[in-house]
């Protein structure tokens, strides 16, 4: 399955959640997207974003000031 | 079976709207939420950029109400539209430099548009009559039902029984009787009703989520935009307004002192759009320079950074000014007394 990254550096959120948002659109049922943030908030609020649209998130990890979000589209 | 209606509500993070949403899923109206950023939303910014606030976690309310309600949430960047609402607005500020009729008008309009480009039938709000001076008067709430567009597709259900009827009511699509009558500020009905539908640890109403409602952002906002000579901005601009302390010592300068480790860092990254300062021989803030300065202007600015400095009391503190090509200057000043920083200049 296809995989994409999208870069959220530098952005304060909701920017993050809305960029994730707008890339999901762009993708299809079972693609995977990484999301990079240097805002730790992305790390409750891409999840619950995910949550409340039926996407999953895969895995969350944490490193250097940074934090990644792994998720897989679910419902388009 | 008659044909389930879709209703868009929109969603500020507030008691309120969350209640309003959950009127409509109680008569069976299947409900997503919008919530629109203008870029002045409190959200977890100044959270994220303090270091001290980084270990406690914010939740995002609009987020924390979809999930509650267990609808969708579609979270709209407003950002370039809303500079034309915030800088022209139509029916004026209310107390600081909140449009909030403007911007009601503005967000119901967008909610009628996507509601058409997704198929659903009308607009729910929070709002109730005579709970914000501006927007939510018996007066004003038609002017945004009217000027949004959405004339009778906009409803508000906790307070529906005080306004006329809404084609959702006219059409049986919601049963009106089972709408509300709320009016004025008092907040028990709405207790009443959230610990009914077992609402807790929601967000405390009334205000507190736009940053146009804040008198001192304002103050920034408004000392900005007549700084430049223009009320033009960016969202640099915004985020900008939102860190450190502001002192403007002179009409074509201002300061942007960082005030803890996290202000810092974040106004490092614009070291190359500001002329900063940080000091070198003691532990000390990070200083932005918006405007234009000339020798002495520098000797100022690096007097007054110095002074929130740990090297306050020193009879010297070393500074580096740096332009935004790289170049630097070293300058070794004496630290401003608190006492001969002119309280006016503090923005
Ligand atoms: S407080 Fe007023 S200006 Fe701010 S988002 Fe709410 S309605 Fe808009």
């Amino acid at each position: 399955m296809p995989h994409f990254e999208l870069d959220a550096r530098r952005m304060f959120c909701p920017m993050p959640v809305i960029r994730t948002q707008d890339k999901i659109k762009e993708l299809n049922i079972g693609d995977t997207l990484e999301v990079v943030s240097t805002d730790p908030g992305a790390l409750n609020d891409i999840p619950a974003w995910c949550r409340i649209n039926g996407h999953k998130v895969i895995k969350t990890r944490d490193a250097d000031d940074e934090v990644f979000i792994l998720i897989e589209v679910c419902d388009v | 079976m008659s044909q389930q209606r879709k209703a868009v509500a929109l969603i500020s993070g507030g008691l309120d709207s969350l209640l309003a949403a959950r009127v409509m899923l109680e008569q069976g109206i299947h409900v997503e939420g919008i919530n629109f950023f203008t870029g002045f939303c409190v959200e977890g910014h100044t959270h994220a950029i303090r270091k001290q606030d980084k270990s406690k976690s914010k939740r995002n309310n609009a987020l924390w109400s979809a999930e509650q309600l267990g609808i969708k949430l579609h979270i709209i960047d407003i950002v370039e539209e809303y500079k034309d609402v915030l800088i022209n607005p139509k029916h004026g500020y209310g107390k600081n430099m909140n449009p909030c009729l403007d911007c009601k008008i503005f967000m119901v309009n967008k909610a009628k548009q996507w509601a058409e480009e997704n198929g659903f039938d009308f607009i729910i709000t929070g709002e109730v009559v005579g709970q914000r001076p501006m927007s939510q008067r018996k007066d004003t709430m038609p002017v945004v039902s009217r000027e949004s567009g959405a004339d009778d597709r906009l409803l508000r259900p906790l307070c529906a029984q005080n306004l006329p009827e809404t084609l959702p009511e006219k059409e049986g699509w919601v049963k009106r009787d089972e709408l509300f009558g709320f009016s004025g500020r008092n907040r028990k009905p709405q207790m009443a009703l959230a610990k009914k539908y077992g609402f807790e640890d929601y967000a405390k109403p009334a205000g507190g989520c736009c940053f146009l409602t804040d008198e001192s952002y304002s103050a920034k906002l408004v000392d900005l935009w007549d700084a430049r000579g223009t009320r033009e901005y960016e969202m640099d601009d915004i985020m900008l307004l939102k860190v450190g302390r502001h002192i403007r010592p002179a009409p074509h300068y201002k300061l942007i002192i960082g005030r803890e480790d996290g202000e810092n860092k974040f106004l490092q990254g614009y070291k190359n759009n500001f002329i900063t300062f940080k000091t070198m021989d003691c532990p000390g803030p990070l200083t932005l320079l918006d405007g234009v300065a000339t020798d002495k202007d520098l000797e100022l600015a690096a007097q007054i950074s110095a002074r929130f400095s740990q090297g306050r009391d020193k009879d010297s503190v070393t500074i580096e000014a740096r332009r935004t090509n790289g170049d630097t200057t070293t300058l070794v000043v004496k630290p401003m007394p608190a006492s001969e920083i002119n309280p006016e200049w503090y923005v």
